[in-house]
């Protein structure tokens, strides 16, 4: 079973970089501070997938749970506090802009 | 393991993933991405794992979905001309990104890459709890020190809107 898995990693692995390109080209093109975590959540799932894959692999799905469980757990509270920081600068700004992000010095 | 069902399910998330990005209203942004761990749910439990799977479905499917629409409906829409404006504005910016794919997708399958990966011995399978709570006690504790500084950051960061 392991030996005919890891002779299906490299196909995987391509649709992980795949996903990761979509998250990247998400985070550094958008202006908007909202599309810009949707887009570090997408480069998150792609690294949820390639933890799973790698466990899966090796023979250790056990130990990679733990593991994704951990990074679920980080992955909620970096949304959580970040969305705050979003909402407050739109309070702050009345926009989701970066471009017109004026007020963050001083 | 049948593949051909793991490439079709692969290939619905990278277009869901794509159509996340490349939608113009933030909140199909956000049901696309509930859709993207919707799927990764069932990669997840496909690939043995099927704690993570319910902690994806449950966790990142449902509550990061309501967390970004409450953000969302929070802040303000933007008006008619804004619109017009900005989807000009996204179509120069975001129509790259599915070429990108593509041509980066069919390079690497071209490519005849073969990983020599040493896979170590496969343990006797443990229960995932035996080794969340017996194994990696140092991640729990990590984990409730992140979920308190979590806490601790929202509360400062609504305190201080209150203040002003």
């Amino acid at each position: 079973m392991t030996a005919q898995a890891l002779s299906l990693f490299w196909p995987y692995c391509i649709f992980i970089i795949m996903l990761v390109i979509i998250g990247l080209y998400c985070m550094l093109v958008t202006y908007n501070l909202i599309r810009a975590l949707i887009g570090l959540e997408l480069l998150i799932k792609a690294i949820t997938l390639f933890l799973i894959l790698a466990g899966y692999i090796s023979g250790h799905p056990v130990m990679t749970q733990a593991l994704v469980i951990t990074l679920i757990v980080i992955e909620v509270v970096v949304i959580v506090v970040a969305t705050g920081v979003v909402l407050n600068l739109h309070r702050q700004n009345q926009s989701l802009d970066v471009r017109k992000l004026r007020t963050i010095k001083d | 393991m049948n593949m051909t069902l793991d490439i079709v399910i692969l290939l619905a998330l990278i277009l869901a993933a794509l159509w996340t990005v490349m939608t113009r209203s933030l909140l199909r942004s956000a049901i696309g991405l509930a859709l993207v761990s919707a799927i990764l749910t069932i990669l997840l439990f496909r690939f043995d794992s099927p704690l993570a799977a319910v902690f994806e479905l449950s966790v990142c499917s449902g509550l990061i979905s309501v967390v970004f629409i409450s953000t969302i409906s929070l802040t303000e829409p933007m008006t008619m001309k804004e619109v017009i404006k900005h989807m000009k504005d996204r179509l120069t910016r975001f129509w790259y990104l599915p070429f990108i794919v593509v041509i980066v997708g069919t390079a690497l399958s071209l490519l005849d890459i073969r990983l020599n990966i040493k896979v170590p011995p496969a343990e006797t399978q443990k229960d995932v709890r035996e080794v969340l709570w017996n194994m990696r006690q140092l991640d729990l504790i990590g984990q409730v020190t992140i979920l308190l500084a979590g806490v601790f950051g929202v509360a400062i960061l609504f305190k201080e809107g209150r203040k002003k």
